[in-house]
């Protein structure tokens, strides 16, 4: 194998900020390491979407360029996360009848019965991200994880299929395409970050992976070691600091600013407090009222987190959710979030920490991070399926094929 | 067909001049199993008509003259006829009462003898035309008299303000074409209610279901027909209803709370078609409750015909500014109470003359109080519905102006929560 297909990327286009993660994988102990992080402030994405490609491109550019330079490696592809509130996601059951002989179900029948479980009735012009397998049915007996070799008539698989418009799932690709890097596949972040912080006992469980990022704001449930529920909101930070600056009349980017150096998730104790904005040759500009800073930006926070609730508990997932809930992405930041999220949603609540990784301690515990690490996860665990699966002649089919569309 | 009709007895007559000529034109359609019968007080029109049986009503106040359009006069002799009136209508279930108001005869016997049916166990259904505008103050407010008579006598009023006609005739339609319109449009109206109740029908609406419907409200009705044929006749039909100018362009359908649907189609009718005509019909009028029917008639093959009745609680359309100061006072209170609140109203109302009247039902106090919730309920009911709200204030959705809009459950999650959840920042 060449030295580079051990080197794996994850390329998150957030509405804040590009980050590239750099790792790699350990031939020995098939552990992650990693060893590169390029970051860039994002100017074109609204609500986890393109909107000024060029402007994206060029963001892409540096962060890229950054941890090229970070982990000293050549980048040639990445795994790209996607995101926006056109991603949905729902569970899906597919049936496939065993035919063969002796009733023993191969390898080929469950892939034909994933199959049969993403065909499914989608809205013109949405394309499936994922397709990720929960458990198995063989003749209506429930919970089984891996059926090959057993004996049945029929089997069945529960999937949760995460979707999304083609078209806008396309633009992101072709950006990143445009600046002559592969992808090797687009992951949903809301599943990259889950992966990042879970582990497999929390899976078991049963957790709730919060992200709220700049634009959007991803949730993902684990219950039962599987994904039973993701979906996106498209609100995020982005629409505090617009509240902001709409109910304090100041600019956008002082809003910004505000809300980084003022900002919680709780109003109490700030009676009557305020703060005195500057402009630039330093003189006092305009007092801002911390109690309504604070009670604005609390307002929107406990909304996301209500509206998430509303959602698991129409789904009938609130109950499931034994290790509570995990925050992370930029939002994750803000004073006393875990205290606001625990008010509305009566469950444990934490920041999550990245985990079974090691490597770059400063990125690691950042949990704006989480996306970009996850998506590196995500490749690490397609990359063991990769190399672990194939068989000589496909593991030359495939190095071929690489050389071929690399040149 | 005929032994589904003698179920019902039903009896068409037509009052004065006018109704006499529409009921020549009902003649024609030769309705099995209905007696027509023409009164007038005036032999010489009764002469030329083709009913079977003819009521003259000469009397000393006429002198066989006629009462040369005094509504007054007619009414005393249909006054003193009472006991004949009474006996013709015995044993009949309904009983159609044709006539043109305005004129004499119409305006005077009408009610009296909607009385004496009433008084004889029938169902009195009045299909009447108001004069036109140009005919003349006296004789429009005579007709409206006649017609607030006639409402507190009859079951049910079915009206055809003559004026109405202007939007079905062009510049070059004669006034003997238009009269024959008016007539045919009347004679219609019965024909379709007849069908309604006579035919046998796929559904049926029971004779019992249409009294209780009308007794209950007892308010002004308009109605519409239309016919069509061939395979889209479904959709041909539902067109021509609406453009009918009866229904003012369906705001009559919207303003009724009781509408009557009378289909009636060949043996090919399918219930398709029946069902699309009365979504469409329903979608029209979601106040109101819908009575329908639908009958198969050999002769309707291929055919389809719909007769609407639109029943409205009070709101009577009458041209206010013409009328007597006292009279505009009556008009009003009854156009906008309904039936409960005439009877509320009793005192102050201005009663007919007629000893024929019977004395104001005793009413306890609770179904009172009943009414008079009903009715405000219904009021209110009707403004909110009309009623809409400008937004205040226009949000500026900062940044977000231009991306697309994060809606959930029709709330627009762009705009800053504390606006949305009105929290006031002092």
């Amino acid at each position: 194998m060449f030295d580079s297909s051990s080197i794996i990327v994850g390329l998150e286009v957030g509405t804040s900020k590009i980050c590239a993660v750099v790792g790699e994988l350990n031939p020995d102990s098939s552990g992650l390491n990693i060893v590169g992080l390029g970051q860039a402030k994002s100017r074109g994405v609204r609500k986890g979407e393109i909107c000024d490609a060029p402007a994206v491109e060029e963001d892409i550019r540096n962060a890229i360029v950054e941890a090229e330079q970070m982990a000293d490696v050549e980048i040639r592809s990445v795994y790209l996360g996607v995101t926006g509130g056109h991603v949905r996601g729902f569970n899906n059951r597919g049936v496939h009848p065993v035919v063969s002989a002796d009733r023993e179900i191969s390898e080929d029948d469950v892939q034909d019965v994933i199959k049969n479980a993403k065909t499914i009735n989608l809205p013109a012009g949405n394309h499936v991200i994922h397709a990720i397998r929960q458990h198995f049915l063989v003749d209506g007996q429930d919970g089984i994880s891996n059926p090959v070799g057993m004996l049945g008539s029929r089997v069945e698989v529960d999937v949760h299929v995460v979707h999304g418009n083609l078209n806008r799932l396309q633009n992101a690709i072709r950006t990143v395409k445009g600046l002559q890097l592969e992808v090797d596949e687009i992951v949903f972040n809301g599943l990259a970050s889950s992966l990042a912080l879970l582990t497999t006992e929390q899976k078991e469980l049963g957790a709730l992976v919060i992200d709220i990022g700049g634009g959007t704001t991803e949730y993902v449930v684990y219950a039962d070691g599987v994904i039973k529920h993701a979906s996106v909101l498209a609100i995020g930070g982005d629409h505090v600091s617009n509240d902001l600056a709409y109910g304090l009349k100041v600019p956008l980017g002082r809003a910004e600013q505000l809300k980084i150096e003022h900002g919680a998730a709780f109003v109490d104790g700030l009676k009557e407090k305020s703060v005195t904005i500057s402009n630039e040759l330093g003189m006092p500009m305009k007092t801002v009222n911390l109690e309504h800073l604070r009670r604005i930006m609390s307002l929107r926070l406990e909304e996301i987190f209500q509206l998430i609730g509303q959602d698991l508990e129409q789904a009938g997932l609130l109950d499931y959710l034994r290790s509570g809930v995990f925050l992370c992405g930029g939002g994750a930041r803000i004073p006393e979030i875990s205290r606001l999220a625990e008010q509305v949603l009566q469950m444990p609540v934490s920041i999550g920490k990245t985990n079974s990784i090691s490597g770059l301690k400063s990125a690691l515990d950042q949990p704006e991070f989480a996306t970009a690490i996850g998506l590196v996860k995500f490749g690490s665990f397609q990359h063991k399926k990769r190399t672990g699966k194939a068989s000589l002649r496909d593991g030359i089919k495939t190095t071929i094929g690489q050389l071929f569309k690399r040149a | 067909m005929e032994d589904s009709t003698s179920a019902v007895s039903v009896k068409i007559f037509g009052v004065g001049t006018a109704g006499i000529n529409i009921l020549e034109e009902i003649a024609r359609a030769a309705l099995p199993g209905v007696t027509l019968a023409a009164i007038n007080t005036d032999a010489k029109s009764l002469a030329g008509s083709s009913a079977a049986e003819k009521i003259s009503l000469e009397t000393k106040v006429t002198r066989g003259g006629g009462p040369g359009g005094d509504a007054k006069r007619s009414r005393a002799a249909a006054e003193e006829n009472l006991p004949k009136l009474k006996q013709t209508c015995e044993g009949m279930d309904v009983v159609f009462i044709v006539a043109g108001l305005g004129g004499g005869a119409g305006t005077g016997i009408g009610p009296v003898l909607a009385q004496a049916a009433r008084e004889s166990g029938a169902l009195v259904l009045a299909f009447v035309a108001m004069p036109f505008d140009c005919e003349g103050n006296r004789r429009l407010k005579q007709a409206q008299q006649g017609l607030e008579q006639l409402k507190s006598a009859a079951d049910g009023v079915i009206c055809l303000p003559n004026q109405e006609i202007f939007k079905l005739i062009d510049e070059k339609t004669s006034v003997v074409e238009t009269f024959k319109i008016l007539n045919g449009l009347l004679a219609e109206g019965v024909n379709g209610v007849w069908r309604l109740m006579a035919r046998k029908g796929l559904l049926e609406i029971h004779y019992a279901d249409l009294c209780a419907l009308l007794r209950e409200r007892r308010g002004d009705s308009s109605f519409a027909t239309a016919e069509a044929a061939g395979a889209t006749r479904s959709r041909e039909v539902m067109d021509k209803l609406f453009a009918h100018p009866m229904l003012d362009g369906g705001k009559a359908l919207a303003e009724s709370d009781a509408v009557l649907v009378s289909l009636t189609g060949g043996p090919d009718l399918t219930m398709a078609e029946v069902h699309r005509v009365m979504e469409h019909i329903n979608g029209k009028c979601e106040r109101a409750q819908v009575l329908m029917g639908a009958t198969i008639d050999e002769a309707f093959r291929e055919r389809l015909a719909i007769t609407l009745i639109a029943v409205r609680r009070g709101a009577a359309q009458i041209e206010k500014g013409e009328l007597p100061e006292q009279e505009t006072v009556h008009l009003e209170a009854r156009s906008t109470d309904d039936f409960g609140s005439h009877f509320l109203n009793q005192e102050n109302g201005a009663r007919p003359q007629s000893r024929f009247v019977p004395p104001a039902p005793s009413m306890p106090a609770e179904k009172m109080e009943q009414l008079a919730a009903r009715q405000t309920r219904s009021r209110k009911n009707a403004s909110k519905m009309r009623q809409g709200q400008l937004p205040l204030e226009i949000i500026s959705k900062g940044r977000f102006d231009k991306s697309e809009p994060t809606i959930h459950k029709g709330e627009d999650l762009d705009v800053p929560t504390y606006i949305r959840r009105g929290v006031a920042l002092n």
